[in-house]
C-alpha cells in the first residue's frame, strides 16, 4: 500500500510536471528568446552630402532595421549627426548613458545635455558632468557617393 | 436545487467566519486595496475594447477614447484615479499591517503573497505609464531597458526582453500590453485567491492589546479560544466597515474622473524628437529623484541592487522577523520605519517634482544689456546657473558670485570647470570670456 501510494504520487506529480514543461518550453522560448549574436543591421541614408556644413551637428534620422510593419513612428531612430570633414561624420547616439533619455546638442554651449537627471557630454560626446557612465554611443557612418550613411545598431546598453 | 441551496448555504458560511473583538476601522484598508483593483479591472477591460496595442494606433486610440465625446473620459480617468488609490491603498495596507506586526506567525505567508501582490502592482504602474504610448511612454520603456542592463551577465538579455529587440519598436508595445493586460493581472488574481484563503485559514489578526501569547506554538490554541469565545461574525459586524470604505473609494475614483478627468496625453509618440523632457507618473518620480541623488560612485550597484534588495527584504520580511510580540514595545523600530520611509519617499517625491538637477532649456536671455550677459545665456551657462529670477539650478546659483569669487577664481573655473561642470576652455573666444568675467564679478 505505502509502495503504491509513492509510486502514485510521483506518477501524478511527474506526469503533471513533464506536461507542464513540455508546453511551457515554446512559449518561454518565444517569451524570453535571446539577442541574436548579431542583431540585424543595415546602411540607412540620412542625406545628401551637399546638405551638411563642416563642424555642424544637425539631428539626422532613419528607421530601424528590424522594424515591423505596425511599427508606425517607433521604429524612427534620430542620431546627432556632425560632418567632421569634406568626407568624414560621427554619428552620436540620443541616449544619454546613464538612462537612455534623449540628450540634446546645445551648439551655442557646444554641449549635448540630457533632460533627465542632468547628464553633461563634450562635443565629442565624452562626459563632462553629471551622472553617466560613459561617453555617448556612437554609430557607424560612411559617404556613398554624394549620399551619407548611417549604420543601424542596437539601443546601446 | 438542493445544490443551490446548500451552496448559498457554504457561503454565507464563510461570510460569518467568526472575527477578533475590536476589528475596526484600521481593518478595511486591505478590503479597499481589492475594491480599487476590482475598479481597475472593469473599466480596464472596457477601454481594451477600443485601445489598440500598436506603436502606429495606440496614441490615436487613446485620443478617440479621451476626446471622442461620450463616456470613455471618465473610464480612463477612472483607470488613471484607480491606479492611484491601488498604490495608496496598498501603501496604508503594508504599512498598517507592518505596524501592528500582523505579519507574525502564524500569517508569514499572508504577508508574503500580499507582499508578491504589491510587487506585481508595481509592474502594472510602470506597463499603465508605458501604455499611454505618448512622449513619456515611448521613453520609459528605454529607461526601464537601460536599468535592466546594468544586471551583470543577463543585463543585455534583460532589455532585449523588455524591449521585444534591440531597440524600440513596435513589440515594444506589445509586451507591455500583454505583461499589462494578461500576465500580471492573472497572477494577481491567482495571488487575491491565495491571500483570501490564507486570511480565511489563520484569521484575521487580533488587535495587539488583547494580550496575544508570546510563544508561537501557545498563539494558536489562543487565538481559537478567543474566537471561540469573543468572537463575531465578520457578515455583518466587520463587513459593513468594508463596504462603507469601499463606496468611499469607488465615489472617490469616479468624482475625481469626472472633476479631473484623466492624466492628459503627452506629445505623439515620436523617439526622434529630441526636446522630450521625460518623466515618470507620479508615484515613480521620487525613484527618479533617487537616482539622480545618489553619489555617482555607487550607481553602478545601487540601480541594480536597490529594486532586488527592496523585493527580497519585502518578502522576507515575516520569515526573519516571523517571531516575537507584536506590540511597539517588542518592537521599537516599527514606527521609526514607517516615519523614515515616509519621509524619505517624501522627501525624494517633492525633490524629483523640482528636479534641479534638469538644465532650464527654456530659460530666457538676461534683462542686463551688456555683452557679458548675451554670452552668459548663449553659450548654455544660464542653463544650469540661475542669476536673478532666471537660470537652471544644477550649479550654484550665481546672482552674488561677484562677492564669493574674484577675478582669478573665475576665469579659472569656467576654463576648467569641476564639480561636474564641463570646462569651457575652448568654447569661449577671447573677447566672450572677458565680456563674460566682467559681468559675473559685477554680480552683487
Amino acid at each position: 500500500m505505502e509502495t503504491r501510494r509513492r509510486f502514485l504520487s510521483w506518477l501524478t506529480a511527474g506526469l503533471g510536471a513533464v506536461a507542464a514543461i513540455a508546453a511551457s518550453i515554446p512559449a518561454i522560448g518565444f517569451l524570453f528568446e535571446p539577442p541574436p549574436r548579431r542583431p540585424r543591421e543595415d546602411w540607412r541614408a540620412v542625406g545628401a552630402l551637399d546638405d551638411f556644413r563642416i563642424g555642424e551637428t544637425v539631428e539626422a534620422r532613419f528607421v530601424d532595421a528590424a522594424a515591423v510593419p505596425w511599427a508606425g513612428q517607433a521604429s524612427d531612430v534620430a542620431v546627432w549627426l556632425r560632418r567632421t570633414s569634406a568626407t568624414e561624420f560621427v554619428a552620436f547616439s540620443l541616449n544619454c548613458t546613464h538612462l537612455g533619455c534623449p540628450v540634446r546638442w546645445e551648439s551655442g554651449a557646444q554641449l549635448f545635455l540630457c533632460p533627465c537627471h542632468g547628464g553633461v557630454y563634450y562635443a565629442d560626446g565624452s562626459v563632462a558632468g553629471g551622472p553617466p557612465p560613459r561617453a555617448l554611443a556612437r554609430y557607424p557612418t560612411r559617404v556613398d557617393g554624394s549620399r551619407v550613411m548611417v549604420r543601424t545598431r542596437a539601443l546601446s546598453v | 436545487m438542493h445544490s443551490l441551496f446548500e451552496f448559498w448555504e457554504w457561503l454565507k458560511r464563510l461570510a460569518r467566519h467568526p472575527v477578533p473583538p475590536g476589528t475596526d476601522w484600521r481593518y478595511v484598508l486591505g478590503s479597499a486595496t481589492l475594491v480599487a483593483f476590482l475598479v481597475q479591472v472593469v473599466t480596464g477591460t472596457v477601454l481594451a475594447t477600443v485601445y489598440v496595442p500598436s506603436t502606429a494606433d495606440a496614441y490615436h486610440s487613446l485620443e478617440v477614447i479621451t476626446n471622442g465625446g461620450g463616456l470613455g473620459r471618465i473610464l480612463r480617468g477612472m483607470h488613471y484615479f484607480g491606479a492611484g488609490a491601488m498604490m495608496i491603498l496598498i501603501g496604508a495596507h503594508i504599512s498598517r499591517v507592518f505596524l501592528t506586526g500582523s505579519y507574525k506567525h502564524p500569517r508569514e505567508m499572508n504577508w508574503f503573497t500580499g507582499a508578491i501582490l504589491f510587487l506585481l502592482t508595481l509592474i502594472m504602474a510602470f506597463t499603465g505609464q508605458l501604455m499611454r504610448w505618448d512622449q513619456d511612454g515611448i521613453w520609459s520603456s528605454v529607461i526601464a531597458a537601460e536599468q535592466a542592463a546594468r544586471t551583470p551577465g543577463i543585463g543585455r538579455w534583460l532589455a532585449h526582453v523588455i524591449l521585444g529587440g534591440a531597440t524600440v519598436g513596435g513589440p515594444t508595445l506589445s509586451r507591455a500590453f500583454a505583461t499589462h493586460v494578461f500576465f500580471i493581472p492573472g497572477l494577481i488574481i491567482v495571488g487575491v485567491v491565495f491571500h483570501i484563503a490564507l486570511l480565511l485559514k489563520n484569521g484575521i489578526s487580533e488587535r495587539t492589546s488583547l494580550g496575544a501569547p508570546r510563544e508561537s506554538a501557545d498563539y494558536i490554541p489562543w487565538y481559537r479560544e478567543l474566537l471561540e469565545k469573543r468572537g463575531r461574525p465578520f457578515w455583518p459586524f466587520a463587513a459593513w466597515r468594508d463596504a462603507v470604505m469601499a463606496f468611499a473609494v469607488v465615489a472617490a475614483i469616479i468624482a475625481l474622473a469626472v472633476v479631473v478627468g484623466p492624466k492628459a496625453l503627452g506629445r505623439p509618440p515620436d523617439p526622434t524628437a529630441v526636446d522630450a523632457s521625460p518623466r515618470p507618473d507620479w508615484y515613480f518620480m521620487w525613484y527618479f529623484a533617487f537616482l539622480a541623488w545618489i553619489p555617482k560612485a555607487t550607481e553602478p550597484y545601487v540601480i541594480v541592487l536597490a529594486p532586488l534588495l527592496f523585493g527580497l527584504v519585502l518578502v522576507a520580511l515575516p520569515f526573519v522577523f516571523g517571531h516575537g510580540g507584536r506590540r511597539f514595545r517588542d518592537r521599537p523600530w516599527a514606527i521609526p520605519i514607517i516615519v523614515a520611509a515616509v519621509v524619505i519617499v517624501g522627501f525624494f517625491w517633492q525633490l524629483g517634482e523640482r528636479a534641479p538637477w534638469s538644465p532650464d532649456f527654456a530659460a530666457p536671455p538676461l534683462a542686463a544689456d551688456v555683452t557679458g550677459a548675451k554670452v552668459f545665456h548663449d553659450r548654455g551657462c544660464e542653463f544650469c546657473h540661475a542669476i536673478g529670477h532666471d537660470g537652471g539650478h544644477y550649479g550654484p546659483d550665481l546672482t552674488t558670485v561677484g562677492r564669493r569669487m574674484d577675478h582669478a577664481q573665475i576665469i579659472s573655473r569656467i576654463l576648467g570647470g569641476g564639480n561636474g561642470m564641463p570646462g569651457y576652455a575652448l568654447k569661449l573666444g577671447d573677447g566672450e570670456l572677458a565680456a563674460l568675467v566682467s559681468f559675473l564679478e559685477s554680480r552683487h
